[in-house]
Protein backbone atom coordinates (compact mmCIF):
# COMPACT_ATOMS: atom_id res chain seq x y z
CA UNK A 1 0.00 0.00 0.00
CA UNK A 2 2.59 2.61 0.94
CA UNK A 3 4.72 1.69 -2.17
CA UNK A 4 1.59 2.00 -4.04
CA UNK A 5 1.32 5.96 -2.38
CA UNK A 6 4.88 6.40 -3.18
CA UNK A 7 4.67 4.85 -6.77
CA UNK A 8 1.85 7.45 -7.08
CA UNK A 9 3.49 9.88 -5.84
CA UNK A 10 6.68 9.58 -7.96
CA UNK A 11 4.51 9.36 -11.51
CA UNK A 12 2.75 12.21 -10.90
CA UNK A 13 2.71 14.78 -13.25
CA UNK A 14 5.18 17.91 -12.14
CA UNK A 15 3.96 21.36 -12.93
CA UNK A 16 3.99 22.38 -16.35
CA UNK A 17 6.12 25.63 -15.52
CA UNK A 18 8.66 23.21 -14.12
CA UNK A 19 9.79 21.55 -17.13
CA UNK A 20 8.43 23.57 -20.11
CA UNK A 21 10.98 25.67 -20.57
CA UNK A 22 13.75 23.35 -20.37
CA UNK A 23 12.26 20.88 -22.99
CA UNK A 24 11.04 24.00 -25.25
CA UNK A 25 14.54 25.16 -25.07
CA UNK A 26 15.84 21.75 -25.85
CA UNK A 27 13.93 21.31 -28.72
CA UNK A 28 15.31 24.79 -30.39
CA UNK A 29 19.08 24.41 -29.42
CA UNK A 30 20.31 20.67 -28.87
CA UNK A 31 21.43 20.86 -25.10
CA UNK A 32 19.60 24.09 -24.29
CA UNK A 33 17.64 22.42 -21.44
CA UNK A 34 20.59 20.91 -19.88
CA UNK A 35 22.76 24.39 -20.42
CA UNK A 36 19.30 25.73 -18.31
CA UNK A 37 19.52 23.36 -15.91
CA UNK A 38 23.11 24.08 -15.06
CA UNK A 39 24.30 20.81 -15.96
CA UNK A 40 26.50 22.73 -19.12
CA UNK A 41 29.29 19.71 -19.46
CA UNK A 42 25.91 17.35 -20.25
CA UNK A 43 24.38 20.40 -22.71
CA UNK A 44 27.82 21.14 -24.26
CA UNK A 45 28.47 17.20 -25.12
CA UNK A 46 24.61 17.13 -26.42
CA UNK A 47 25.12 19.90 -27.97
CA UNK A 48 28.65 18.85 -30.02
CA UNK A 49 26.93 15.22 -30.97
CA UNK A 50 23.30 16.47 -32.27
CA UNK A 51 24.70 19.67 -33.90
CA UNK A 52 27.40 17.48 -35.51
CA UNK A 53 25.41 14.69 -36.72
CA UNK A 54 23.11 17.24 -38.47
CA UNK A 55 25.82 18.75 -39.92
CA UNK A 56 27.27 15.49 -41.34
CA UNK A 57 23.84 14.63 -42.34
CA UNK A 58 24.06 18.52 -44.15
CA UNK A 59 27.66 17.79 -45.81
CA UNK A 60 26.51 14.17 -47.23
CA UNK A 61 23.41 16.41 -48.66
CA UNK A 62 21.04 13.99 -46.83
CA UNK A 63 17.30 14.82 -48.17
CA UNK A 64 14.89 16.04 -46.08
CA UNK A 65 11.67 14.33 -45.35
CA UNK A 66 8.02 16.42 -46.17
CA UNK A 67 4.38 14.93 -44.82
CA UNK A 68 3.12 12.44 -47.64
CA UNK A 69 -0.06 10.83 -47.46
CA UNK A 70 -0.63 7.49 -49.56
CA UNK A 71 -0.35 4.18 -48.56
CA UNK A 72 0.51 3.31 -45.03
CA UNK A 73 4.17 3.12 -45.53
CA UNK A 74 4.90 6.14 -47.09
CA UNK A 75 2.92 8.08 -44.51
CA UNK A 76 4.86 6.30 -41.50
CA UNK A 77 7.91 6.74 -43.37
CA UNK A 78 7.57 10.43 -44.57
CA UNK A 79 5.65 11.56 -41.81
CA UNK A 80 8.06 9.65 -39.20
CA UNK A 81 10.87 11.17 -40.60
CA UNK A 82 9.62 14.44 -41.08
CA UNK A 83 9.14 14.60 -37.12
CA UNK A 84 12.43 13.59 -37.34
CA UNK A 85 13.92 16.01 -39.24
CA UNK A 86 11.49 19.11 -37.63
CA UNK A 87 13.36 17.88 -33.52
CA UNK A 88 16.52 18.78 -34.24
CA UNK A 89 15.14 22.30 -33.66
CA UNK A 90 16.74 25.37 -34.56
CA UNK A 91 19.33 23.40 -36.84
CA UNK A 92 16.29 22.37 -38.85
CA UNK A 93 14.67 25.58 -39.10
CA UNK A 94 18.12 27.64 -40.35
CA UNK A 95 18.76 24.98 -42.97
CA UNK A 96 14.85 25.33 -44.42
CA UNK A 97 15.32 29.32 -43.93
CA UNK A 98 18.73 29.55 -46.06
CA UNK A 99 16.69 27.02 -48.69
CA UNK A 100 18.46 23.70 -48.02
CA UNK A 101 16.45 21.44 -50.28
CA UNK A 102 18.10 18.09 -51.50
CA UNK A 103 16.23 15.71 -53.50
CA UNK A 104 15.95 11.85 -52.33
CA UNK A 105 18.98 10.88 -54.73
CA UNK A 106 20.65 7.42 -55.17
CA UNK A 107 23.88 6.60 -53.33
CA UNK A 108 25.15 5.28 -50.21
CA UNK A 109 26.23 8.69 -49.51
CA UNK A 110 22.86 10.51 -49.69
CA UNK A 111 21.09 7.68 -47.80
CA UNK A 112 23.18 7.96 -44.49
CA UNK A 113 23.27 11.98 -44.76
CA UNK A 114 19.45 10.99 -45.10
CA UNK A 115 19.85 9.11 -41.87
CA UNK A 116 21.88 11.61 -39.91
CA UNK A 117 19.67 14.07 -40.20
CA UNK A 118 16.63 12.01 -38.87
CA UNK A 119 18.96 10.44 -36.12
CA UNK A 120 20.31 13.83 -34.92
CA UNK A 121 16.26 14.62 -34.37
CA UNK A 122 15.55 11.61 -32.63
CA UNK A 123 18.35 11.75 -30.42
CA UNK A 124 17.72 15.44 -29.36
CA UNK A 125 14.56 14.01 -28.51
CA UNK A 126 16.45 11.58 -25.67
CA UNK A 127 17.99 15.05 -24.73
CA UNK A 128 14.21 16.53 -24.18
CA UNK A 129 13.30 13.61 -22.11
CA UNK A 130 16.48 14.09 -20.27
CA UNK A 131 16.26 17.24 -19.61
CA UNK A 132 12.32 16.79 -18.52
CA UNK A 133 13.87 14.14 -15.89
CA UNK A 134 15.71 16.49 -14.66
CA UNK A 135 13.68 19.67 -14.54
CA UNK A 136 11.06 16.91 -12.91
CA UNK A 137 13.25 16.26 -10.13
CA UNK A 138 13.63 12.56 -11.23
CA UNK A 139 16.83 12.20 -11.91
CA UNK A 140 20.33 14.83 -10.79
CA UNK B 1 28.36 23.77 -47.70
CA UNK B 2 31.33 21.54 -48.05
CA UNK B 3 30.54 17.83 -49.13
CA UNK B 4 31.24 14.62 -47.38
CA UNK B 5 31.95 11.37 -48.97
CA UNK B 6 32.80 8.79 -46.99
CA UNK B 7 32.58 5.37 -47.20
CA UNK B 8 30.03 2.93 -45.17
CA UNK B 9 32.81 2.24 -42.35
CA UNK B 10 33.74 5.32 -41.92
CA UNK B 11 30.00 6.87 -42.26
CA UNK B 12 28.48 4.52 -39.67
CA UNK B 13 31.63 5.15 -37.12
CA UNK B 14 30.38 8.51 -37.59
CA UNK B 15 26.89 7.60 -36.36
CA UNK B 16 27.90 5.13 -33.82
CA UNK B 17 30.29 8.11 -31.96
CA UNK B 18 27.15 10.59 -32.24
CA UNK B 19 24.77 8.41 -30.84
CA UNK B 20 27.21 7.00 -27.84
CA UNK B 21 27.72 10.02 -26.57
CA UNK B 22 24.31 11.07 -26.60
CA UNK B 23 22.91 7.43 -25.20
CA UNK B 24 26.05 7.39 -22.49
CA UNK B 25 24.79 11.43 -21.57
CA UNK B 26 21.15 10.70 -21.15
CA UNK B 27 20.59 7.37 -19.44
CA UNK B 28 22.56 6.25 -16.21
CA UNK B 29 22.66 8.75 -12.94
CA UNK B 30 26.41 9.14 -12.42
CA UNK B 31 29.12 10.53 -14.68
CA UNK B 32 31.23 6.94 -14.06
CA UNK B 33 28.25 4.89 -15.39
CA UNK B 34 27.62 7.34 -18.03
CA UNK B 35 31.36 6.61 -19.39
CA UNK B 36 30.56 3.48 -18.97
CA UNK B 37 27.78 3.20 -21.09
CA UNK B 38 29.02 5.43 -23.77
CA UNK B 39 32.02 3.40 -24.21
CA UNK B 40 29.80 0.25 -23.92
CA UNK B 41 27.97 1.16 -26.44
CA UNK B 42 30.36 2.33 -29.05
CA UNK B 43 31.57 -0.93 -28.22
CA UNK B 44 28.73 -3.05 -29.35
CA UNK B 45 27.92 -1.05 -32.45
CA UNK B 46 31.61 -1.74 -33.56
CA UNK B 47 30.64 -5.03 -32.74
CA UNK B 48 27.57 -4.77 -34.99
CA UNK B 49 29.36 -2.83 -37.35
CA UNK B 50 32.23 -5.67 -37.89
CA UNK B 51 29.93 -9.09 -37.31
CA UNK B 52 27.31 -7.18 -40.40
CA UNK B 53 30.38 -6.83 -42.48
CA UNK B 54 32.04 -10.23 -42.49
CA UNK B 55 27.96 -11.88 -42.40
CA UNK B 56 27.78 -9.99 -45.48
CA UNK B 57 31.15 -10.70 -47.04
CA UNK B 58 30.80 -14.55 -46.48
CA UNK B 59 27.16 -14.21 -47.55
CA UNK B 60 28.32 -13.14 -50.67
CA UNK B 61 30.79 -15.85 -51.14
Amino acid sequence: MAKEKELKEKQAMPPLGAWVPAVALGWLIPGGGHFLLKRNGRGALLLASVTGMFLCGLMMQGAMFQPQSGDLLTTLINTGGFIGDVCSGILYLLSVCFGYSQLDTAGHVHDYGTKFLVSAGLLNILAMVDAYEIAAGRKD
Amino acid sequence: MPKMNLSHFEAAFLFSLFASVVMGVVTKRTDRDRLHYGFYTFGCFLLALFGLGWLMYFGHG
